[in-house]
């Protein structure tokens, strides 16, 4: 190969490589300045200094002593999982009628929940809290979790297109065998789907473990049942220049979701192009 | 099968008609609605200037944040798509801010671009930027920082865009090849048409998620005025307002002040105007979008 070409190929190369390297620093800066500034003590948290003199680990013990963090985070959690279970019995059900069985109006029940999809959540949000109010849940975990045992649309429209993927040979064949609906559902199609269901519990239990808005409205006044969301805003009103205790705080919110994310990423990438955009 | 869809349908179909009858009604929670026609919406258009404000921000925000956000995701998922060794590491490190918790990541940016010690503000004075922006500190920049942060969780819109990129049947940039096409070229003429069905996917959900906005404005604006949830309403939107969005001016009217009906008619004007940028969007893509299965007819 020509001497010049090799050169070029290996400019360019390296040229690629220090763009991505770029790009990858750009977005790997805040969580490392964050760590860092967890570990800073409060005064050279605000200095502009980039590295903590003394370390203080202590600093992550100091936030379980300020906030009682593990009761919020058993909140949480309750909320993630009760409502990510909720999402997969109701929502797996209703995919599979809208998918894998032929009754008039199919269409028009897709199509009607797939309209919920672009309805603002602000719309429905104010009748939503009255009811709460009249049944006194306010104040309870109940408005956070049910509601997820009555199908979430998203969830709903990409198990349904993944459940179409599936051949109409395999459930025939299970009918031929005399297996009800139900059982077809719960032993040829569920095991086949479990990446997009894995996708779609992921989704679910993120949202809900990330979710401001829902939680400060139902529980925002009862401390005791705060989230971990909801603890974290409030930090700063309590702490606020403590910027050093924040991060710390941050990062012990973080923790457990960036490290779900490592164990189930390919999950993920694979969950997200399942909604089939390709037109 | 049916009981959940019918479930399902309650809980959203009855909410919405509720709520559609509140909007023309005066509600507290204290006493029972009253029945006060369209004063609703007319304190809204005419007498209320932070309504104007919030959708001013809010407007703001999706004009500016979402095509950049676009922008930012083509080029990312493309550097990823650059026959590169490790390109699934950068891959994982691109998306991994994604999966920050919008809430931690926003406090997180709070400090990162604190404009006193933060180092984003350092390193623009080690270039010679005597007075770097205030960021979440400053009306005028604040909103740029929600900009940034977007920015930095622009992961799930790229794994879509990556998706979209690799799908580019080659033989087409093979043959912009042979005709001699520069790399600029094959860019305008065959990717960016190629693509085009996922830009407007994510222009749809970026805008309808932009009015939504709330997480983020919410919390920057609450630890940048150092109130606490309950003392928030008289600073709702610092600094100075540059911060109220739609949500957030919801919010607020509906369930720390308690005025139920506005808050209503607030959502039902949110809804409309969502339907009709959407509508927009859907009738200007039959010009840009290109489906090369011959989409839907």
């Amino acid at each position: 190969m020509p001497e010049d070409i090799r050169r070029r190929r290996f400019l360019m190369s390296v040229a690629r490589h220090a763009g991505l390297i770029a790009v990858a620093v750009g977005f790997l800066a805040p969580f490392v300045f964050v760590v860092l500034t967890a570990l800073m003590t409060q005064s050279q948290a605000v200095t502009p200094s980039f590295w903590p003199r003394p370390f203080r680990w202590s600093n992550f013990t100091e936030v379980f002593d300020r906030i009682p963090l593990l009761a919020y985070a058993w909140n949480t959690t309750q909320i993630a999982v009760g409502s990510t279970i909720g999402v997969l019995v109701s929502c797996i059900p209703v995919a599979y009628a809208l998918s894998r069985m032929r009754w008039r109006g199919r269409q028009l029940a897709f199509l009607l929940i797939l309209a919920t999809l672009m309805l603002p959540f602000q719309v429905t949000i104010v009748p939503l809290y009255i009811i709460w109010v009249r049944l006194g849940q306010i104040g309870h975990l109940t408005p956070l979790i049910l509601p997820s045992f009555l199908g979430d649309a998203f969830s709903i429209f990409l198990l349904r297109q993944f459940f179409l993927t599936i051949p109409e040979e395999l459930s025939d064949a299970a009918r031929v065998d005399g297996a009800s609906e139900f059982q077809i559902m719960t032993r040829v199609i569920v095991p086949l789907a479990k990446p997009a269901i894995a996708a779609v519990a992921l989704f679910n239990f993120l949202y809900n473990w990330n979710d401001l808005f829902a939680p400060l409205l139902f529980v925002g006044t009862n401390q005791k049942l705060w989230t971990l969301t909801i603890a974290l805003s409030e930090f700063t009103q309590r702490h606020g220049t403590e910027w050093n205790l924040t991060m710390a705080a941050a990062i012990l919110f973080m923790l457990p979701v960036i490290v779900l994310f490592f164990l189930a990423q390919r999950v993920f990438v694979e969950g997200v192009t399942l909604t089939g955009v390709k037109g | 099968m049916s009981p959940w869809i019918v479930g399902f349908l309650l809980l959203i179909v009855y909410p919405m008609i509720s709520s559609l009858y509140f909007s023309f009604t005066k509600y507290t929670l204290l006493s029972p609605p009253t029945w006060i026609g369209l004063e609703n919406y007319r304190l809204l258009f005419t007498r209320d200037p932070r309504f104007w404000l919030a959708i001013r921000n809010t407007v703001w925000i999706i004009a500016v944040g979402v095509p950049l956000r676009i922008a930012f995701g083509i080029f990312t998922a493309w550097l990823l798509t650059l026959p590169q060794r490790g390109s699934r590491a950068y891959r994982t490190l691109y998306f991994l801010p994604s999966m920050a918790p919008p809430a931690a990541a926003a406090l997180a940016f709070v400090v990162v671009f604190n404009p006193g010690f933060g180092p984003v503000n350092q390193i623009l004075r080690g270039f010679g930027w005597h007075n770097p922006p205030l960021w979440f500190y400053g009306p005028g920049s604040s909103k740029w920082g929600l900009v940034l942060l977007g920015l930095w969780g622009v992961g799930d819109a790229m794994i879509i865009f990556l998706a979209g990129l690799l799908d580019v049947p080659r033989q087409l940039y093979e043959a912009a090849d042979i005709e001699g096409a520069t790399g600029w070229q094959k860019f305008r003429h065959v990717t960016l048409p190629m693509i085009s069905p996922v830009i407007f996917f994510s222009l749809v959900i970026g805008v309808i998620y932009g009015f939504q906005l709330f997480t983020q404005a919410y919390v920057t604006s609450l630890a940048v005025s150092g109130t606490s949830i309950t003392e928030a309403a008289q600073n709702l939107g610092s600094p100075q307002g540059s911060m109220l969005f739609f949500s957030v001016f919801l919010f607020d009217q509906g369930f720390q002040g308690f005025r139920m009906g506005y808050a209503a008619a607030l959502a039902w004007v949110l809804f409309a105007i969502t339907m009709v940028c959407t509508v927009a969007i859907i009738r200007g893509s039959r010009r840009f979008v290109h489906y090369q299965g011959g989409g839907f007819r």
